[in-house]
């Protein structure tokens, strides 16, 4: 797959269809794979990596380099053209200078569930038909990929591309995934058990911010915890309830826009399951309002801001002031 | 001296200690991450290679309360609630992390001494332990660490089926003489084999031959490197590398307005990738995601350095290249500087 | 326990004099009644008010002043409304002094030292003219050359008129940007003034203000044949700590607070130009 996509990448550049392309980067090891822009054939040619651990959802990046002159490049896995779809929804990509090709997707392994499994100074991981062969310095290794692919992929939403102007493999279709079992567990919980479990979660938040600056929902020029008059900044928790202020206020922020693609979990260096909380709003909006899924089309309204004076809401709700 | 116990008898050890003083070591959380814990009876200290935060909170913890005000009308009062820490154990902290903390010794201990830090260190007691195992993003060595003598006040090998530990300071032999009921006499020998044995691996790891580069006397020449463009050009603009980082030291000082008109005023963890760092009222010197970045790398790589006669502001640990969102890191900066320099 | 550094005292403000409709000067006094600290010109403290925030400040009273600590600050943000709103009385909280200062006792003894400043600029600068006035043996003759939009913006005009300028080891060349009624003195700017007035090669120049003014003043004097290293500012970046462990106030490897403010010209170019 990857030399077909730099084939192509090659293609596209050298005929000026785009003047750059926006992929994944090799780094030290297989794994530790950096988003980058490829000015150059030669670039494409010496450093593009697409394999098992190409996780990073390029479409944030999108926001700025599509306000850069001409057009650009991006490579798309099925989820990652959900937040494709809800940032242009947003008027946040400038479509034009894009050119958007959507790629096949079959799980991506998280190397820290290799970790977990006790294997460690990985010096490669070859995938061969679905069993990852992983060479370490302490010698050969061999797993089915399905056992260390990561949380979002095993419960993977959406094998569809719902955005593209070509496409390299086959699309799927939108599966039937078991994404919301977890929430279910919590949901079953006492109020007191739930309010544990999230405390013990939280409290391991360092506030690095990771969760906030790559979710592609997260859009704002400055956000309310980094306003210093805001009333609301804060850098660190001054108790355990302030800390899980910031996470409830940002899944209640993102609400209706998260596509539910799982950057949040995939860079929390705590491990925090914050996808948790953004996927608990996704199954209360199918249940209450429908099915919805933000992203699936552009220009979609989120089920909370579509109502309409007479039709769907309380004038209590539209009215200042309450009813006329 | 060497002393030992069984590795199956740890606890024992653990069990001395904690019976005199209060004892951290690493331990798995459910989700399966060492973190520093306090230790009670029964609990197992953790196989990992390391914690997943570094051991710089015993001394700089992410919040530090430093003092409390209350202001009525003109009048202040200011109360001033630090008090003696008592002694207590780190236990099983690896090469790295213990140099991490002469690094930031460099920093807190510099006149005028920061007696929240002070009260921390000088009351704690550091046992290391040898890294049998190093992972791929091991690169301690690449700043004199021997992940094999990992220093501290005693070092500790597991050496087989023995848990073998070497008294280096006079607080060290303190320890292991309020202990010594639970210890017997070990093998030097074998502790050497062991040594060498992890000597092996070190030689075989990945990262081994990167190397910094002393550009202390090349300050302008690498701040105005063309690298730090593109190297930071995905850069998410998070606090990641720094809050897990055991050299990063930054803080900010905020004040907290809680009950009763009284304001606490604490510290906190800071990261100099924030926009809003260096924020002043007529702007920023520090204006895109470059600067602050390319000054988080010349800091550790050349700024500090200056400062310390030649020492490094990182210990290769491999935190941060383990918990960076974009994965990039320090290892491959200190590659982009080491070409720059060819 | 030690002392800590980071744990201020309890200053009283005991007179409040408005300087400019946006400047106001505090001087501030112990529980003793007496000045909290003595201070090498050019050094700063760290002034804050619980609840509200803390920022560094630099010190405009002279060393040798008697009866207090004196901050002349300019309205711009949280904390400097909050002090431009307070009352006589009101305690704040202080620490320091911080920094280097000039080096009034090596560099600047037995020279003509030439003082340029723009707006708020004189700020820093007041304590070091004080202390050579009060000095005058140790130092040769002192030129003032002080700028700002309009003569109401000059800060501490009648010190200036009053004191400065009849006293006969110095000479004060004071300018506003434009034209006003009631000002009969020179207009046009600093920089331009300070190029005007043919200063000897031989004088140390310090400067604050603006970094707009700064640059074109020393553009002007080094075309005139001034050396960087004859000419000395003071700096100014946002500070958390004051004593080089917060990590924010660095020009690559100086910290402003520690190893400045005061840097001479000819150092500050071998530093990263980020501030």
């Amino acid at each position: 797959m990857q030399d077909e996509l730099i084939r192509r990448a090659c293609e596209l550049l050298e005929d000026g269809t785009v003047n750059r392309v926006l992929g994944w980067q090799k780094g030290q090891f297989v794994y530790d794979i950096t988003p980058a822009v490829f000015t150059s054939v030669e670039e494409v040619k010496n450093n593009f990596v697409y394999n098992d651990f190409c996780g990073a959802n390029l479409s944030k990046y999108l926001r700025s380099e599509s306000e850069k002159e001409g057009k650009v490049l991006v490579f798309l896995k099925p989820c990652d053209t959900y937040s494709f779809n809800q940032l242009l929804t947003e008027y946040k990509i400038h479509r034009d200078n894009v050119y958007a090709v959507g790629i096949e997707c079959y799980g991506k392994a998280d190397v820290e569930k290799l970790r977990a499994k006790g294997i460690d100074c990985i010096t490669d991981v070859k995938n061969e038909n679905g069993t990852l062969k992983i060479s370490t310095i302490y010698g050969e290794e061999s797993v089915p990929a399905m056992d260390v692919m990561a949380e979002r992929c095993l419960n993977c939403k959406s094998k569809k591309h719902v955005a593209y102007d070509e496409l390299i493999g086959e699309d799927g279709e939108v599966l039937d995934s078991h994404r919301f079992d977890e929430v279910e567990e919590i949901e079953k919980m006492s109020a007191e058990e739930r309010f544990k479990f999230w405390q013990s979660q939280l409290s391991k938040c360092i506030r690095c911010n990771a969760c906030r600056n790559v979710c592609p929902a997260c859009t704002c020029e400055k956000c309310v915890f980094d306003n210093y008059d805001s009333g609301a900044f804060n850098k660190a928790p001054a108790n355990s309830f302030e800390e899980s202020m910031f996470h409830i206020i940002r899944a209640f922020h993102v609400a209706g826009r998260c596509t539910d693609c799982g950057e949040c979990s995939r860079v929390c260096p705590e491990h925090i399951p914050l996808h948790l909380l953004n996927r608990k709003f996704i199954k209360d909006y199918n249940e209450l309002y429908g099915p919805f899924m933000a992203g699936a089309e552009v220009g979609q309204v989120s089920p909370v801001v579509d109502y309409t004076k007479d039709k769907d809401a309380e004038a209590s709700v539209v009215q200042k002031g309450g009813a006329e | 001296m060497i002393v030992k116990v069984a590795y199956s008898d740890l606890n024992k050890v653990l069990d001395a200690i904690s019976a005199n003083e209060k004892l951290y070591l690493p331990v798995d959380n459910a989700a399966g991450q060492a973190e520093f814990k306090p230790y009670t009876e029964g609990v197992q200290m953790s196989k990992q290679l390391n914690t997943l935060r570094s051991a710089k909170d015993f001394f700089f913890p992410q919040v530090q309360p430093m003092v409390k005000f209350r202001r009525e009308g003109k009048h202040i009062d200011i109360f001033d609630e630090r008090s003696e820490s008592e002694d207590y154990v780190i236990f099983g902290a690896r090469a790295c992390d213990v140099r991490s903390f002469d690094v930031l010794d460099n920093v807190f201990l510099a006149d005028p001494v920061d007696t929240y830090y002070e009260n921390r260190r000088k009351h704690a007691t550091i046992v290391s332990l040898a890294c049998n195992r190093p992972a791929e993003t091991c690169f301690c060595g690449s700043f004199g660490i021997d992940a094999a003598k990992p220093a501290g006040d005693v070092q500790a090998w597991i050496v087989g089926d023995d848990f073998c530990m070497e008294p280096v300071t006079e607080k060290g032999q303190k320890l292991i003489d309020s202990i010594k009921d639970v210890l017997t006499e070990g093998d030097q020998a074998a502790v050497d084999a062991q040594i060498e044995k992890i000597h092996e691996i070190l030689d075989r790891l990945p990262l081994k031959d990167v190397k910094p580069v002393d550009n202390r006397d090349k300050e302008l020449e690498v701040f105005n490197s063309p690298k730090w463009a593109e190297l930071s050009s995905h850069c998410l603009g998070c606090g990641a590398c720094t809050f897990v980082c055991p050299t990063c030291q930054c803080f900010d000082i905020e004040d907290f307005t809680g009950n009763n008109h009284t304001i606490e005023r604490y510290r906190c963890w800071d990261s100099c990738m924030y926009n809003d760092f260096t924020m002043m009222a007529a702007g920023t010197p520090r204006k895109t995601q470059k600067e602050r970045f390319r000054q988080r790398f010349m800091h550790k790589l050349v700024y500090y350095p200056i400062k310390n006669d030649g020492m490094y502001s990182c210990v290769g640990c491999g935190r941060c290249l383990k918990k960076c969102p974009i994965q990039m890191n320090i290892v491959k900066v200190m590659k982009a500087l080491e070409e720059d320099a060819e | 326990m030690n002392k800590e550094e980071l744990i201020p005292q309890i200053g009283v403000v005991k007179e409040i004099v408005q300087e400019t409709g946006d400047v106001k000067s505090f001087h501030v006094v112990g529980l003793d009644g007496k000045p909290i600290f003595k201070n090498i010109p050019g050094q700063c403290a760290m002034v804050s008010v619980p609840g509200v925030g803390e920022g560094m400040f630099s010190i405009t009273s002279a060393p040798q002043n008697p009866d207090y600590n004196e901050f002349s600050i300019k309205k711009c943000g949280h904390l400097t409304s909050w002090l431009h709103d307070m009352e006589e009385g009101q305690e704040i909280l202080v620490r320091g002094p911080y920094g280097n200062g000039f080096p009034v006792d090596t560099d600047f003894r037995g020279k003509d030292l030439v003082f340029i400043a723009g707006g708020i600029g004189l700020a820093p600068l007041r304590s070091i003219i004080n202390y050579c006035r009060a000095n005058p043996e140790n130092y040769g003759h002192l030129d003032i050359i002080y700028g700002s939009r309009t003569k109401e913006d000059l800060v501490k005009r009648k010190e200036i008129e009053e004191e400065w300028a009849k006293d006969p080891h110095c000479s004060v060349y004071l300018t506003i940007d434009r034209e006003e009624e009631g000002w009969d003195g020179h207009v046009g700017f600093v920089p331009t003034y300070a190029s005007e007035l043919g200063l000897s090669l031989d004088k140390i120049i310090i400067i604050c203000g603006p970094p707009i003014m700064i640059h074109f003043t020393l553009e002007g004097l080094k075309k005139q044949g001034f050396k960087t290293s004859q000419v000395y500012t003071t700096m100014e970046m946002r500070m958390k700590c004051g004593i080089g462990k917060c990590g924010r106030c660095n020009i690559g490897d100086k910290y402003v607070c520690k190893d400045g403010p005061v840097f001479r010209y000819d150092k500050l170019d071998l530093l990263p130009p980020e501030f």
